[in-house]
This record gives C-alpha cells, sequence and structure tokens, in this order.
C-alpha cells in the first residue's frame, strides 16, 4: 500500500523519537517553543522544524500570546493509530470467544471421559 | 487500569518494540494447551470469523516448524510460519512468527512471541507478548516509507491517553 509522505499522516509523524518527546511534553500542557527548547537539549530551528511536522498531521496546535507563540496537543490527531491498535483486539478477542467453545467442548469430552 | 469488558482480549504495547495480548478462559491450562497446539482444535479458532483456515502445521518440539494460512474474504491467502524455539508444556511457548505477506523487497521480518499459560482456579490466563526484531530493522522500514513505528506511536498513544485522563 502507498503511504502518505512522513508530513501527513499520523503514524508516521510519531515515528521520530523526538517529536514523540515533543508529544509527551504536550501532554503535560501547553508549552512554548522556547521551554521545548531547554527540556529537548535541541536547537530552536530543529524544535522548530519537528513541532511543524506535527502541526501539519493536527497533533498539535499553535496560539499567539503576546509575544509567545503557545504549543498544545490535540490528542484527537491519534484517532487513526488507537483504531489500529483497536482493530487488532477485536481480532484476538474474536479469535479467543471461538477458542471459549473449543474450550468448552474439551471440558465436555474430559468430563464424558471421566464419568465412563 | 480500565477493565475489559469479561470475554475481551486486552491489546497493550510494554515497550517500542512490542506487543502483548492477555485473555483469561474459563478452562484449565492443559486444555488451552491443547487448543493451541493441536492442528484439528487450531482450526475451529484461527480464522477469527474472517475466513477459512485452510492448511494448520504444527510440529511441536524444539527446532520444529509451524505454518498457519488462512482463506481471507476476497480469496486473499495470508500465511503466517515460524519455529518452535522453546517449549515447556502447558506453561510456555516461544516460537518464532514471520509473515509471508511483506510487500515486494521488503525484508521479511521474524518476530518472537513467548506464550505463557498461568492456571488459577482451573481457569487460565494465556498472554502473548510479541517481540518484534531489532530497531534497526524498524527504523530501516519507516525511513523506506513503510507504515511503521506503529509499536512506538502505539506505546506513545496509550501514555497520552492515560495523562488526557
Amino acid at each position: 500500500m502507498a503511504r502518505a509522505a512522513t508530513t501527513t499522516d499520523a503514524f508516521n509523524a510519531v515515528a521520530e523519537p523526538r517529536r514523540r518527546q515533543i508529544v509527551d511534553l504536550l501532554a503535560g500542557g501547553e508549552r512554548a517553543v522556547g521551554d521545548l527548547v531547554g527540556e529537548l537539549g535541541l536547537g530552536q530551528p530543529q524544535v522548530s522544524k519537528h513541532l511543524r511536522v506535527l502541526r501539519e498531521v493536527g497533533l498539535v496546535e499553535a496560539r499567539d500570546q503576546g509575544r509567545q507563540r503557545l504549543y498544545r496537543l490535540n490528542g484527537h490527531a491519534l484517532k487513526p493509530i488507537h483504531d489500529w491498535v483497536k482493530s487488532y483486539e477485536r481480532l484476538w478477542s474474536e479469535r479467543y470467544e471461538l477458542l471459549d467453545d473449543v474450550l468448552e467442548d474439551l471440558k465436555k469430552e474430559q468430563s464424558d471421559d471421566s464419568g465412563s | 487500569m480500565t477493565a475489559a469488558a469479561s470475554g475481551t482480549a486486552k491489546v497493550t504495547l510494554p515497550a517500542d518494540d512490542q506487543i502483548l495480548i492477555e485473555r483469561d478462559f474459563a478452562a484449565p491450562a492443559h486444555l488451552v494447551w491443547r487448543a493451541v497446539t493441536e492442528p484439528d482444535l487450531v482450526r475451529r479458532w484461527w480464522h477469527a470469523n474472517r475466513g477459512e483456515v485452510i492448511s494448520c502445521e504444527i510440529d511441536l518440539r524444539v527446532g520444529g516448524k509451524w505454518r498457519y494460512v488462512m482463506m481471507a474474504e476476497g480469496d486473499i491467502e495470508v500465511g503466517f510460519h515460524g519455529e518452535y524455539r522453546e517449549i515447556v508444556p502447558n506453561e510456555r511457548i516461544v516460537s518464532t512468527e514471520i509473515y509471508e505477506g511483506m510487500p515486494e523487497g521488503m525484508p521479511e521480518e521474524e518476530a518472537v512471541n513467548t506464550a505463557t499459560f498461568t492456571e488459577e482456579d482451573g481457569r487460565t490466563t494465556l498472554t502473548i507478548l510479541v517481540q518484534h526484531s531489532t530497531k534497526e530493522f524498524r527504523d530501516g522500514h519507516v525511513e523506506s516509507g513503510m507504515e511503521d513505528g506503529l509499536q512506538d506511536a502505539l506505546d506513545l498513544l496509550e501514555e497520552v491517553a492515560i495523562s488526557l485522563r
């Protein structure tokens, strides 16, 4: 399956470790770029570049407050990722519900054997 | 931790390169063991209502091979195979798993699955830890533009979900 470019997809946007760190930091609340630069130990241009990628996929939103630009997390943009893990969970749930039926039969078989 | 509805498998992401599947069964461990190691029994549940198991080979010994193939809706064959590395009857199976449907030109990935059977009061908790291959492999995938970094993404998602609560 063809993939969208890095910057247009939440999966790829968070595949980069630094961008995950940024998301983690923003999960704790709104932050200014300067804060993030301090926490990450990266240069401001690098941080801005990562923030741009995150903004392009909607994971991060910005607003201006005075001379500062504040960034915050938009958790909703993680939904495609959430949906992926849910579908995986559904697959296993269905499998295991069928396995329950097999186990019921085996238990029955076993009690029939011990009863005879 | 949010309690899953009864009868529901729980999938979590304990590390960047791992998936953990947990589920409780109302049967003793030796029966769960049989249901996941005897081909005729595996055929009855592994399809997950998504098709038909057309092949199920299990050579249950260390170094022995396994292969499951399903004919999914739309006549798509989905195959997995691997090798058994460790077998402790009714307790533990370590095996490798290779998905046969990788797109052309992509290297195949060998994951290592550790299944653990824990019996308590006649019930069994089955956990399967899926350990994906090296970080190098994964990063290579990401760079090639493949849909990857998923383990990380999901790990992250979980953290974020918790933090947003």
